[in-house]
């Protein structure tokens, strides 16, 4: 090795990896598949030739640098990137063997397996009980017992039952920047998706609420497809099991966490994860 | 060299320019206090009760001294030079000519109620208690002494004993005046309506050859039944209307001349000159709910403006209820769903200059095309009976809620799409993430979170339209509206008639009026009312407003 610096930095954060993709026993079933999928802003292409498997119930990280296309993949997989009127997309990306790029697919019906958390919380000026509702209410779910057992399903699985059961006919513009992101959480899987996209979920959020916001990520993939996108390195290193790197639109490489932190194969990503740029 | 300096630094510390700024905002203060200032002042102090003044006036042409009594208004100060140029005789010591504006009433004797008289010339001025002013119906002020109390032209009272008999006998003649009105609007008024209807149910079936010997057995026997109640209506009207014409006063004016007011003439008799500071207060009120609740009298130049502050707010709410909704729903097209382009981009600065559209425009095309088209339409589609008078085929309440909705839907689309567009991109985005379409999102959080703007946008409309004159004199509005549009009658609110409205009254008073000296405070207190009427209005929408703010309080940043 020419640098031994990226080495031992990428050593010391494996202390920190889970390691239960370690686990070979384990059935590695495939949960969404990315099949040569280009995009396209206009005349500008955005993303190359991407192809990649997402297992069900792991977290996969996608990490790069800004303007890299990791957010522009992650809201293919819920079709987010349709409120772009100038947007095209060639390819497949399968979900359960269904492609969802299909002309003729109920999108609303998509959004309700694949569930998404944005970079800043956007909570609606409701009360936190009518935000966790939301998407039952959607729904045509009015029915008040079971709607009061979802939201309180959905704010025990965000780690925010305790705190705000008392509160639960507050605005929820009154919780902090961290209880509003896990409200959106709870808001999120309130529905029960298959797969939950969270777009740079804690770079708005100070070192506590993000510590607990990746607590909740790690609780969730006993349920829930993860796929996270993320600035932080440390970050995809400790909640992830799949990292993915992406450059200028392209999947540069994709691995376990710890082999791609560890042993990075291509000299794009070693240059990224020691810091050279990004 | 140090002063430029100095003067420079002034500059660039910019103290110049924040009082540039202080000065600009002090100007608008004090213009807006200036107006309001004015008219509250002119408008409220109509109603307080002047002393009545009685002298001896001597003209200067040397004829006789003669009494005037009167109400002293005003006084206006001429110069040497004019009073000279007015054909005054103007003394060495005089340097100014003191003219008073007096009113002095009793028009159907002398033919004016106002004159203007020199100070110089009136002597032992007084103010004799016994003075009386009668309200009347009819004619305006009486100014002079009571004589006596006639009944059947006997006289039942005189001297000592006239004021608080007069007193008396008005309270009871008051009353039956309240009674002929109640019979004549309410009774009367429903049967009237009644026959009205049942002559164009009759006329309608005629016109459909449906009208069989039984139907029309029916009707007339129906009709039986409301003539026999009318003409019992009508003998008490009868009856009320004797009751009141026994009683009279005999009265006697400045120039000795007699007259003998019917009671039922009266509204109100009081001597001024003996009323203490809070019988003043309490004549004050009374004189100003009066002008509150009571119709007009005497060509609107007495009386009260119910009507017209009651067809304001009829017609501003009928507007609300269709300007906001057609509004929003433009809005939402504009902003939501059209493809943002040439196209749209066109209509949405036709829509912008429409509201620079001078608003009589407005009214001219209510008037062709609302009142004489679409009514015009409606009378032959819906209302054949009634023809060939017009049903909604001439202005009203209708056309001019409509004309004007049209003239604010400018402002209620270009608020709410302002309000649509200041919505975070992240709350869309989190409830399609939710799985909710687009209509969904847009009726469970898009358009509830801009509801502040559509109000915002409905304040501006309410403000607007509550002060339009010209168009709704094309449309609707009339100097004096003998119904309400809303009564008691089935079904209650008469979109076809035509309405009273308080800018409209204020033109009507103030320039069309006959007697101007006696219409001048009205238009000030009009105006006034006016604009306790937009605030109101205002106020209210404000606070729904604020309110709604703070339940959709947008995310920072």
């Amino acid at each position: 090795m020419i640098n031994q610096e990226p080495l031992t930095h990428a050593l010391n954060m494996n202390s920190y990896i889970n390691n239960d993709f370690n686990n070979t026993d384990e059935v590695k079933e495939v949960c969404i598949q990315v099949k040569d999928l280009n995009l396209y802003y206009g005349d500008k292409q955005a993303l190359y030739n991407v192809n990649m498997d997402i297992l069900k119930k792991k977290v996969t990280a996608y990490i790069g640098p800004s303007g890299c296309g990791k957010s522009t993949l992650l809201r293919c997989i819920n079709r987010m990137n349709d409120l772009v009127d100038s947007v095209r997309i060639d390819g497949e990306i399968l979900l359960d063997n269904q492609n969802i790029n299909d002309k003729n697919l109920n999108v609303s019906a998509l959004r309700r397996r694949v569930g998404m958390v944005f970079q800043k919380p956007n909570p609606f000026p409701k009360t936190i009980f009518e935000n966790v509702a939301y998407g039952l209410r959607i729904q045509g779910i009015n029915d008040k017992r079971l709607l009061a057992e979802t939201v309180e399903n959905a704010l025990r699985g965000a780690a925010l039952w305790d705190e705000m059961k008392d509160r639960l006919n507050d605005n929820a513009l009154g919780m902090s920047g961290g209880q509003q992101q896990r409200l959106v959480i709870a808001r999120a899987i309130a529905i029960e998706p298959e797969v939950l996209l969270l777009d740079e979920p804690a770079s708005a959020l100070d070192p506590i609420s993000t510590l607990k916001i990746e607590e909740l990520i790690n609780e969730l993939k006993e349920k829930y497809t993860i796929v996270i996108v993320t600035h932080n390195m440390q970050q995809a290193a400790r909640v992830s099991d799949y990292t993915a790197f992406m450059y200028m639109g392209e999947l540069i490489e994709m691995g376990a966490t710890s082999d791609l932190f560890t042993n990075p194969q291509k000299k794009q990503t070693e240059d990224y994860i020691t810091g050279r740029y990004g | 060299m140090m002063n430029q300096e100095k003067l420079k630094a002034w500059i660039d510390s910019g103290t110049p320019w924040i009082w540039l700024n202080a000065t600009a905002v002090s100007i608008c203060l004090i213009m807006v206090v200036g107006v309001l200032g004015l008219v509250a002042i002119r408008g409220t102090s109509h109603f307080w009760p002047g002393k009545v003044m009685q002298m001896v006036y001597k003209n200067d042409d040397n004829s006789a001294p003669k009494t005037l009594i009167g109400e002293h208004i005003d006084t206006s100060l001429m110069s040497v030079a004019m009073a000279k140029a007015n054909g005054h005789v103007m003394a060495e010591n005089e340097d100014k000519l003191v003219q008073f504006l007096m009113k002095t009433g009793n028009r159907d004797l002398t033919g004016s109620d106002f004159g203007w008289i020199l100070e110089r010339n009136s002597k032992n001025i007084t103010y004799p208690k016994e003075l009386v002013v009668i309200e009347r119906r009819e004619w305006g002020n009486f100014y002079g002494n009571l004589l006596s109390l006639k009944e059947n032209g006997n006289v039942i009272a005189e001297g000592d004993a006239l004021w608080n008999k007069v007193n008396e006998k008005l309270t009871t003649s008051l009353a039956i005046f309240e009674e002929i009105k109640k019979l004549e609007k309410k009774e009367i008024g429903a049967v009237n309506y009644s026959l009205e209807r049942l002559r164009l149910q009759e006329k309608s079936l005629q016109l459909k050859n449906q009208l069989t010997a039984d139907k029309e057995k029916e009707i007339s026997a129906e009709r039986e039944i409301l003539n026999t109640e009318y003409k019992k209506f009508q003998a008490q009207l009868t009856e009320l209307y004797q009751k009141g014409r026994t009683i009279s006063v005999v009265a006697k004016i400045d120039n000795g001349s007699e007259l003998e007011i019917p009671l039922s003439k009266i509204v109100r008799i009081y001597q001024p000159n003996s009323m203490s500071v809070i019988d003043d207060i309490g004549f004050y009120f009374t004189k100003f709910s009066e002008f509150l609740t009571d119709d007009p009298r005497e060509s609107n130049t007495e009386g009260g403006i119910f009507p017209a502050i009651f067809g304001t707010i009829m017609m501003v709410i009928m507007m609300s209820i269709i300007v906001t909704p057609f509004g929003v729903i433009a809005a939402v097209y504009l902003k939501e769903y059209a493809k943002q382009g040439v196209i749209t981009r066109t209509i949405r600065i036709a829509v912008n200059n429409l509201a620079g559209v001078p608003s009589i425009v407005y009214g001219v095309f209510g008037l062709g095309f609302f009142v004489y088209i679409l009514g015009g339409n409606i009378d032959q589609l819906f209302f054949p009976e009634a023809a060939p008078a017009p049903v909604f085929g001439t202005p009203g309440l209708l056309w001019a809620s409509i004309t004007l909705a049209l003239l604010t839907l400018p402002v209620v689309i270009v608020s709410t799409e302002e309000g649509l567009s200041r919505i975070p991109k992240s709350i869309r985005e989190g409830s399609l993430a939710l799985g909710a379409t687009k209509f969904e999102t847009l009726w469970q959080t898009i358009l509830p979170m801009a509801s502040p703007s559509m109000m915002t946008g409905l304040i501006l409309a309410v403000a607007r339209a509550a002060g339009e004159v010209a168009p709704l004199m094309l449309v609707g509005v009339v100097k004096l509206a003998p119904t309400l549009p809303l009564d008691g009658n089935f079904p209650f609110l008469h979109l076809d008639r035509k309405f009273m409205h308080l800018g409209f009254h204020i033109y009507d008073v103030g320039f069309q009026s006959p007697n101007v000296e006696a219409a001048r405070p009205l238009v000030y207190a009009t105006s006034l009312l006016l604009v306790a009427v937009i605030l109101v209005l205002n106020l209210s929408a404000i606070i729904i407003r604020n309110r709604l703010r703070e339940k959709y309080r947008a995310l920072e940043g």
